[in-house]
């Protein structure tokens, strides 16, 4: 269970405050205007950003003073979640070992992941050999190796098109499913949180509105939600 | 721009200026009868410490680029400006604020002393790859920091996610980047050092470390042999050229992704590291400035006390200065356009002493070439400021083109009248920095005026390599302090012009 309490942190001349009740694991979409604070909130829970006040806490135990890697949280971004000079299968392994040999289990259990979002063929390929589809199922097939509990997605699908974007979004509610993640998915896109986010959760200039369930929220939009989503 | 007239006759005066030299140098070469080992060593030499300054530059680039890149500190922005500043540091000035530390009486030298080791000389190959570095090591560390700022954000944070430590940040984040951006930064440097003439006069020399460039002048100067002079002057052409139509092939331009525009987050630093990036910064920025902090405290006291003859060159060189300004301002503007700075940057392959080689042999049937030493110099540092000039001024050129083109059109404006109330006052700014740049290169030059120079109508830096030659060291280090301030001042008077009322 994710807990993030009284969380705040200073940008400059932007405050950010959020104060959200514990998250079961489930996929939470997160929306709101640009500059609201979407991403400030994914790089304070990731750890890229420090905390002024408030804790975020999983299964209870306080984890917002643990580097990155300490974290039970992996993350997508919006573009270059690959490094452009390695190989797809040496990005994958990257999630397991920095070392330049990898041993017959590893490479079972990269080809493993590699083969669950579709490209066992491609492991010697390098980035810029796929398709935009392709590169972001590399991505997400290292995320399985890391195999943390919650997973925060900045939006890393929104440059394929429609039907690309839905196959993996399909793919990490599947996952997802199958390994009990927390997932919070940043969107622009109502559609993205309608087709596989339970809960919804908006987020203002500086502050959050407690996650509502997806359907409901949409169905009766308070007035702010209306204004940013430009319905009358 | 100009009328089409104008722009084609400054192509044809710059293209004649630099090829009718060369003609020139190539009829004389084939006077030539020998070419023997004095030759092949200055080649030899000539390639051997290039290779070495440019592979010793970027090296030692890695580390600083690395520390400036990671640490936030108070004059961190002046640090990186600073490094800026050794293109219009008058490379005879840094000579002898090397000399003060690493020379024969140095400061180095007397701490080996004192601790009972030998001592060092700064003469020789040596002495050339130390000059080398301390010009080119913060241009090397510019083109590696801008690698650095330019690595995507979101590269740095997937390492922070997956728990690299030092080495694999190193290995998978910054080698690659490296290995786009030290190939061109080690390829620039290694041209420009190819061309080496004022560093290799004042601390090479002799016949183991003698650039083509020092072989020239020596063979024009001390032996009179034109013909020499001219097969040495094509082998560096041949020579540079080449080098830099291969330095063209390595220059990158892909800047690996762009990350989004993110606040920076520091690199997490063990308590080590962060010691270890402060301590580098410290030993390069002493390393740059203590040259010229001690060529002040010894040179600063004795300014007043310089003899008439070193004002007279200073004043000498100012007006060289100020006329070289203005004639490469004038040349400049109707060549601001695709082909006019193509045409300005054969000017750079050829270097300043060829030119001065192929001019000396152009006028001497006419006059003495030491009579017209000072308007040779001065168009040749005009010629060799134009391509920075135009690198500055054509992109502002062509907006303001842009920009204006239909309401000029519309109010009918002729050319004279758009250059008056149109082009020159949007181009203030950039016009004063070039104006600054090229008045400071020139202020500093040391290059064709030693070929064409005599004692009594020598420029600044001239007399200030003749003091050294007396070993009046201490006249020279205040005739150095001199010619940095007046270098310095021209360059901040022009640009603040630039930027007054702009």
């Amino acid at each position: 269970m994710l807990e993030i309490s009284n969380l705040m942190a200073t940008n400059r001349d932007f405050t950010l405050l959020v104060d959200l009740p514990p998250l079961e694991p489930a996929i939470y979409a997160l929306i709101g205007p640009s500059g609201g604070g979407k991403s400030t909130l994914l790089a304070l829970l990731a750890g890229f950003q420090k905390l002024s006040s408030g804790q975020i806490l999983w299964s209870k135990r306080n984890i917002s003073n643990d580097p990155p890697a300490k974290r039970p949280i992996a993350i997508l971004f919006q573009e270059n979640n690959l490094f452009p000079h390695l190989s797809v299968e040496r990005n994958v392994a990257l999630a397991l070992t920095t070392q330049k040999n990898l041993s017959p289990q590893q490479k079972q259990t990269i080809n493993n992941a590699l083969d669950r979002v579709g490209l066992a063929k491609h492991a010697a390929k390098k980035p810029s050999a796929l398709s935009g589809g392709q590169q972001s199922r590399a991505a997400l097939a290292r995320v399985l190796l890391q195999d943390k509990p919650i997973l925060l997605l900045d939006e890393p699908f929104s440059a394929l098109g429609p039907a690309l974007k839905q196959d993996m979004l399909d793919l990490v509610s599947e996952i997802a499913a199958e390994k009990q993640t927390t997932v919070i998915m940043v969107t622009h896109d109502v559609l993205d949180a309608k087709r596989i986010a339970i809960k919804t959760i908006f987020m203002h200039t500086g502050f959050v509105e407690p996650p509502k369930e997806t359907a409901a929220l949409f169905s009766s939009p308070s007035e702010l939600l209306s204004a940013y989503l430009g319905k009358t | 721009m100009a009328p089409r007239s104008i722009q084609i006759t400054a192509c044809i005066a710059v293209s004649a200026f630099v090829f009718l030299p060369i003609i020139f140098v190539w009829r004389e070469a084939t006077h030539s009868t020998s070419f023997g080992s004095p030759e092949w060593s200055a080649l030899r030499f000539t390639i051997k410490q290039a290779f070495f300054s440019a592979f010793l530059s970027v090296i030692l680039a890695v580390p600083l680029a690395r520390a400036l890149a990671r640490t936030e500190f108070r004059g961190r922005n002046l640090v990186v400006m600073l490094l800026g500043a050794p293109f219009i540091l008058p490379v005879i000035v840094a000579v002898l604020g090397l000399i003060a530390v690493f020379g024969q009486n140095g400061v180095l030298n007397g701490i080996l002393m004192f601790l009972g080791l030998g001592k060092i000389s700064i003469y020789g190959f040596q002495g050339v790859l130390l000059a080398h570095v301390f010009f080119n090591l913060p241009l090397a560390t510019r083109m590696l920091l801008f690698g650095w700022q330019s690595l995507p954000n979101e590269r740095i944070r997937l390492g922070q996610s997956l728990g690299f430590g030092a080495w694999p940040r190193f290995r998978f984040i910054e080698f690659p980047m490296l290995c786009k951006i030290a190939p061109s930064a080690f390829a620039i440097i290694f041209v420009i050092c190819l061309s080496s003439f004022a560093v290799a006069l004042t601390l090479g020399g002799g016949p183991k470390s003698t650039t083509i460039e020092l072989a020239i002048y020596q063979a024009i100067r001390f032996d009179f042999d034109f013909a020499a002079a001219a097969l040495l002057g094509l082998m560096q052409l041949t020579l540079s050229m080449t080098a830099a139509l291969t330095a063209l092939s390595f220059a990158q331009n892909d800047v690996m992704g762009l990350g989004l525009d993110r606040p920076f987050v520091a690199v997490s630093r063990c308590l080590g590291e962060s010691m270890l990036d402060f301590v580098v910064i410290l030993f390069f920025v002493g390393f740059l400035f203590l040259p010229l902090l001690l060529l002040l405290v010894q040179g600063a006291s004795g300014i007043w006390d310089l003899p008439g003859s070193v004002w007279s060159a200073a004043l000498r060189s100012i007006l060289i200065a100020l006329g070289a300004t203005g004639i490469c301002l004038v040349v400049a503007l109707p060549l601001a356009t695709r082909v006019g700075e193509l045409v300005a940057t054969l000017g750079i392959a050829v270097s300043p002493l060829v030119l001065g080689t192929g001019l000396f042999l152009i006028v001497r049937p006419y006059v003495n070439p030491f009579d017209i030493a000072v308007i040779v110099t001065l168009c040749v540092n005009a010629l060799m400021s134009l391509p920075f000039v135009l690198r500055i001024l054509r992109p502002e050129v062509e907006t303001t083109q842009r920009n204006f083109a239909n309401l000029s059109e519309a109010l009918r404006l002729g050319p004279w009248a758009k250059l008056r109330w149109v082009l020159l006052p949007r181009l203030k700014r950039p016009i004063g920095f070039a104006a600054g740049l090229t008045a400071a290169l020139s202020m500093g030059d040391l290059g064709v005026i030693a070929l064409f120079g005599v004692a009594e109508k020598a420029t600044l830096p001239l007399k200030l390599y003749q003091l050294m030659g007396s070993y009046r060291m201490d006249e020279a280090a205040s005739a150095a302090i001199l010619l940095l301030c007046i270098s310095v001042g021209l360059f901040w008077i022009f640009e603040k012009w630039g930027q007054w009322y702009a």
